[in-house]
């Protein structure tokens, strides 16, 4: 407790100087314009981004990504409400009710909703960093290299087999991304593995480049592939003002929101998908039955601030693992990860410590964040409203030369560029066919690291296998992998056969 | 295309993503097999997870051609029964843009190359003004260039359209 107010008095006084001010004020700005546009997100941007990690000091440099983190998210709402195409699972939810409110000519007081409950999720989630973040990290301190390894297989099996819409798609996926992770130079033995003999893939493949190809030139692809010559119907705003009913309406869906998507983002089931879904049904039951009509129908708020807080407030509760735990859980994060690795800086436990300034600006600065955006967009929403009409050739077209010089940049090599058209045509069939991208970026980052913690843990236990199920810590940890993987299945054999 | 509740000529596609995720496992194990024994003494070798992944692909394969010999998973999907049907002209236009970009822009430099990728991606999304897309491109590469080679620091050499901008400014190429 202590502790976090000494760190948060520190992380205040760097992140409000004049420069970070400036990171945090061009992230947020950056952040919300890409989190508008439809196709690109808040991993795409901080992938290209990346190049800046060898100019910028690492303090500006994550200022900025996390602007971008948050604002990505206040941008996707618009996308969601005034076109009824949501940018990423976490606002397919918002978009059920709030294409329907601006339907019906109150898209203004959707986005305000909408809005003010990401600032809302957005404090309350970036408070419980500041104080969970170093309670987690008591506790890491305590584990060793087989409870780790144990921690990311259970991350494996949340992020791959039990979101989204079927396990054995979803851990295609990952295993995609781990056999990606694998190719290059074996650190401890210095063996090149899964190089098919070519010298360029001797270095590995960067995980920028797959996270363009599939985001960027994957979706690209898949958009051509299903292209017709139908433009979408972009809503207009008006009045942004919320009554006062609108008002009482939002304000415990914001709360209810927040506290239940903050646990999801914590627990290593990066998802926000859950707890949005969670919300949205909490709020069609709490509902005030003179309004429940609205559900559906018209557009109902409580469907609107519910999920959008919850989808904020897990999207910050994913930060604590990835600082805490060094485990990424989200795309975004699994970026980031990579991001403190160009750095030379390991996150993980040791991080509050030995670069204890770096974090706590890096929080302060999320509040930062947190009130320039809400600032920042209610005024120029009209602003954001207009990005949307940018004509699609354009759009995609323009999206292309930034996955070429993103790429082409990290070695000027013509074999990245027909690496990333290869994995971008991959990642268009992945799209058709259903398969989630984000486990191969997750994947390609944690699948290294997890190898790392196994040998180290075997090397502790002078090769003994079972120092992963006799260590009680780790065994509760592959229990619930195990649980998290099967239960789910067994569940609904039981379910079956109880109605058949 | 495919006929509703009509499982098995819809699972055709289905079936080559089963066999295409069994062939990537293959090729694992294959290059598994050719890492050669370590010199370094270590309790687990450099082979021992690529043979976990190897066999993770092989078994999930395994287990996608299984579900697509059953009928498979696309005619579940709701974007695949709405989908509209191939756009051959906008996959073909774009795919032309992509290698387009990877013959030229070795021997013209970033901004040229990109030029004609972003007139032919435009067109292959149904923009018809060809000259305002050129015009358009030419400024966009060139912002982006300058933004990363001067802002982001990254080092792209100065290619063809590069070259002559950095002489109109009077500025020296960086090499």
């Amino acid at each position: 407790m202590m502790d976090s107010i000494a760190g948060l008095q520190l992380g205040f006084s760097h992140a409000l100087t004049l420069t970070n001010l400036g990171w945090a004020l061009l992230g947020c700005f950056l952040g919300t314009a890409v989190g508008v546009l439809p196709g690109i997100g808040p991993a795409l941007t901080i992938a290209l981004l990346l190049p800046i990690t060898f100019k910028v000091e690492a303090t500006g440099a994550f200022i900025l990504f996390c602007g971008v983190f948050y604002g990505a998210m206040y941008g996707g709402s618009t996308t969601s409400i005034l076109l009824n195409t949501p940018g990423e699972s976490g606002s397919i939810i918002t978009a059920l009710e709030g294409a329907k409110m601006a339907r019906n000519g109150r898209a203004g007081p959707a986005l305000a909703t909408a809005a003010i409950g990401s600032f809302v999720a957005g404090t309350i989630g970036t408070l419980g960093i500041s104080f969970l973040g170093p309670v987690v990290v008591d506790l890491a301190l305590q584990l060793g290299p087989a409870e780790y390894f144990s921690l990311m297989l259970l991350c494996f099996v949340t992020v791959s087999a039990v979101l989204g819409g079927s396990a054995l798609r979803g851990l295609t996926s990952l295993f995609l991304g781990l056999l990606l992770g694998l190719v290059g130079i074996d650190l401890q033995t210095g063996q090149p593995r899964m190089t098919l003999g070519v010298p360029e893939l001797l270095d590995g493949v960067n995980v920028v480049l797959v996270a363009v190809a599939l985001f960027a030139v994957g979706e690209t692809l898949f958009m051509a592939w299903r292209h017709t010559s139908a433009a979408p119907v972009v809503r207009p705003v008006g009045g942004i003002v919320m009554s006062r009913s609108d008002w009482k309406r939002s304000f415990w869906p914001w709360i209810r929101g927040s506290l239940l998507g903050f646990p999801f983002g914590v627990m290593p089931a990066g998802g926000t998908e859950m707890p949005t879904m969670l919300s949205y049904y909490a709020e069609r039951k709490l509902v005030k039955p003179e309004h429940a009509g609205e559900f559906g129908t018209t557009g109902a708020i409580e469907g609107v601030a519910g999920p959008e807080a919850a989808n904020n407030a897990a999207a910050a509760g994913i930060l604590v693992p990835m600082l805490t735990l060094g485990l990424p859980t989200s795309a975004t994060a699994a970026i980031m990860l990579s991001a403190f690795q160009s750095y030379g800086i390991n996150p993980g436990p040791l991080l509050f410590e030995q670069q204890g300034a770096l974090v706590w600006t890096l929080i302060a600065s999320l509040y930062v964040a947190n009130i320039m955006l809400v600032v920042l967009n209610l005024p120029l929403v009209g602003l954001w409203a207009r990005i949307l009409k940018i004509p699609q050739p354009q759009l995609y077209a323009g999206i292309l030369v930034f996955a070429t010089i993103g790429t082409y940049g990290i070695s000027n090599s013509v074999t990245d560029l027909v690496l990333l058209y290869v994995i971008g045509i991959i990642g268009m069939f992945m799209r058709r066919f259903d398969f989630p991208t984000a486990p191969v970026v997750i994947g390609m980052i944690l699948g290294p690291m997890a190898e790392q913690a196994m040998r180290q843990a075997l090397t502790i236990s002078e090769g003994n296998w079972l120092t992963f199920v006799e260590r009680p810590v780790s065994l509760a940890i592959l229990a619930l992998a195990v649980a998290a993987l099967v239960g789910p299945r067994l569940w609904a054999a039981v379910r079956r056969r109880a109605s058949a | 295309m495919t006929r509703p509740g009509n499982a098995p000529s819809g699972a055709a596609p289905d079936v080559m993503v089963g066999g295409f995720v069994l062939l990537l496992g293959v090729l694992a194990l294959w290059q598994t097999s050719t890492i050669p024994a370590s010199p370094i003494y270590a309790q687990v070798g450099p082979k021992a997870v690529p043979y976990v992944v190897g066999a993770g692909l092989l078994a999930l394969g395994a287990a996608l051609l299984a579900t697509a010999l059953r009928g498979g998973w696309s005619h579940t999907l709701e974007e695949v029964q709405e989908a509209p049907p191939t756009n051959w002209r906008a996959l073909g236009l774009l795919l032309a843009g992509l290698a387009t970009n990877l013959v030229l822009i070795g021997p013209f430099g970033f901004s040229a190359a990109a030029t004609v990728q972003f007139v032919l991606v435009a067109a292959a999304f149904g923009s018809r003004r060809l000259l305002r897309d050129l015009a358009l491109a030419l400024v966009l590469t060139l912002v982006v260039w300058f933004g990363f080679v001067q802002v982001l620091g990254v080092n792209i050499g100065a290619g063809l359209l590069e070259g002559l901008v950095l002489r109109a400014l009077g500025l020296d190429a960086i090499e």
